[in-house]
């Protein structure tokens, strides 16, 4: 079964000083430990898919009416916070091992080296139908 | 002869034939299919009966007596014929030339790798689709290969590649070589132009990709590769040895140029024990032919700086007034906002680093919101000793880079300057 955790731009939970204000070996440190865990998910056969994603500012909300010239917003938005900053797919066998893997994220270093406790959503991925309904 | 050696040579050999086959009959789907089949028959008799005296006559030979026997057959048949084929090497081993076979001799004269490239890259062609056509068909890749170095669903990629095949089709059947009626600034010329600018695309694709990989091993090799074939069926023209040379200078500082944990190292602060000293060499020795006959053009020029960064042991070697005067007649040639950076930090060289600020302020407009610009000025602010706003364009930088890798360097190298 398939999982998508997601994580957005909110602060975590057992830290609100912000990455780019963390001492140069506690980036290095954090970002280690998410190329280790990317490692880890593929060597396990788990991993479909990882993303990060652009920052906000960057963001372009476009709506139309499939007639006239599309209406477009740029970013930034008032909610930084809820904004998709990346995600992970994983194939796993239990929901159990996808709430596993979401804490061990949520672990992540930061400052001093103490996990930052992130918010990870986990949201299962719409499968097909089954045989039969 | 091994098995390998003739998998090279039929690797080598593979867009020659593709390309005479399809200047010839102009399908290039067909052509593709007659030479897959002309390879097969290769595999299968080569090893046993020894390699015949021309071998891309005969493949030449192979493919064309397929591609004509296809072209007369419905396609229902033809897919049955290939079938066969495949289960029944005998079969293929009746289609072989006679070596002695006089048509051979007529068609050894001209590479046709040119040829492929030119379609290829065809100007009808958005990079993109130039990009996985010449892979696929001047460099071999299997559709899959190529979907994987993109990171794409393989039926996306195959996509591609068909909807490219059929623009050309549409726009150059039969496919006429471009002319070089008007000299320097001939169609031939544009057309080659066009043929860098793809491979330079394919070699940067693989050296700075987004997200998570900043260079995929494979699409880099490729381009070279590439490069090699199209130096060798025009060795004397300076763009494409400027070209190749370029790529083999960039190329040679691969492993230095990230570290450990994949995290981005500046050119001042690579080891430069690591750096390749074989391509190095090869590539300094193009680079200084291809200037040979003066500075024409931009995979020239920039050839040479590439020479002149890859002869510095040390850093505080560099000739920076030498990649001064080279960045000034790039700028004269193809005058472009990202040129005109890089000229602002050679300019800091050897002027101080005001004098590469005040050339950057004139690339606010042109480059607005540009990570490289915020990333360049991060660079001379700090060069002069102003960490706060060093910080700060560090930090701009790092929000509007798209690639992780330079993202991470970004925020650690504010965060180096930030603590007190």
């Amino acid at each position: 079964m398939k999982y998508m955790l997601i994580k957005t731009h909110s602060t975590a939970a057992f830290c609100d000083t912000p990455i780019h204000e963390w001492q140069p070996e506690e980036i290095q440190a954090h970002i280690g430990f998410q190329r280790a865990l990317g490692e880890q998910l593929a060597k396990s056969g788990e991993l479909v898919d990882a993303q990060g994603l652009a920052d906000p500012g960057q963001a372009r909300t476009v709506s139309s009416d499939g007639r006239s010239a599309p209406v477009i917003t740029d970013g930034p938005f008032p909610e930084t916070k809820e904004f998709l900053a990346g995600y992970w797919i994983i194939d796993v066998d239990s929901p159990e091992r996808a709430v596993e893997i979401a804490a061990q994220a949520s672990a992540a270093p930061g400052p001093g080296g103490k996990p930052i406790g992130e918010y990870i959503e986990v949201r299962p991925v719409m499968s097909a139908p089954p045989t039969e309904l | 002869m091994p098995h390998t050696a003739i998998e090279d040579l039929l690797r080598e050999l593979a867009p020659q034939v593709l390309g005479a086959l399809v200047r010839r009959y102009g399908d290039f789907d067909a052509a593709e299919d007659a030479l897959q089949e002309a390879l097969l028959a290769a595999a299968t008799q080569w090893p046993a009966e020894g390699l015949p005296d021309n071998p891309r006559g005969w493949l030449i030979q192979v493919g064309a007596r397929r591609l004509i026997d296809a072209i007369r057959a419905d396609s229902a048949r033809r897919t049955r014929e290939t079938a066969d084929a495949i289960r029944d090497p005998e079969r293929l081993g009746a289609a072989a030339p006679d070596p002695s076979d006089a048509v051979i001799a007529t068609l050894e004269e001209r590479d046709d790798t040119l040829t492929l490239f030119f379609l290829c890259c065809h100007p009808a062609l958005s990079p993109a689709s130039a990009i996985a056509l010449t892979l696929r068909a001047v460099g071999g890749l299997s559709t899959e290969e190529i979907a994987r170095a993109f990171l794409l669903p393989e039926r996306t990629m195959a996509q591609r590649i068909t909807r490219a095949k059929k623009r050309i089709a549409e726009e150059d059947r039969p496919f006429a070589m471009p002319s070089a009626s008007n000299g320097q600034r001939g169609e031939w010329n544009e057309r080659l132009d066009n043929v860098l600018r793809v491979l330079y695309l394919i070699y940067t694709e693989g050296h700075t990709s987004g997200g998570e990989r900043l260079r995929r091993g494979d699409l880099s090799s490729e381009a070279i590769h590439l490069a090699r074939s199209l130096s060798r069926a025009l060795p004397d023209n300076p763009e494409v040895t400027g070209l190749l040379a370029l790529l083999l200078l960039t190329d040679a500082r691969r492993a230095a140029r990230t570290g450990e944990r994949g995290e981005l190292i500046p050119l001042a602060e690579q080891d430069r024990g690591l750096w390749d000293r074989e391509m190095i060499i090869e590539g300094v020795r193009l680079a200084t032919a291809s200037v040979r006959s003066g500075l024409i053009g931009p995979y020239q020029i920039q050839a040479a700086i590439a020479a002149l960064h890859a002869q510095a042991l040390r850093p505080e070697d560099t000739d920076w007034p030498r990649i001064l005067l080279l960045y000034n007649a790039l700028e004269r040639q193809a005058p472009n906002p990202m040129v005109t950076l890089n000229r602002a930090v050679a300019t800091a060289m050897v002027h101080g680093p005001q004098a590469g600020l005040d050339l950057t302020d004139t690339l606010a407009d042109s480059l607005s919101a540009n990570h490289r610009l915020d990333a360049v000025r991060g660079h001379l602010h700090e060069m002069a000793g102003d960490h706060e706003e060093a910080v700060a364009c560090y930090t701009a930088a790092a929000r509007h880079t798209t690639s992780l890798p330079e993202r991470d360097y970004l925020t650690i190298r504010a965060a180096r300057l930030r603590r007190p």
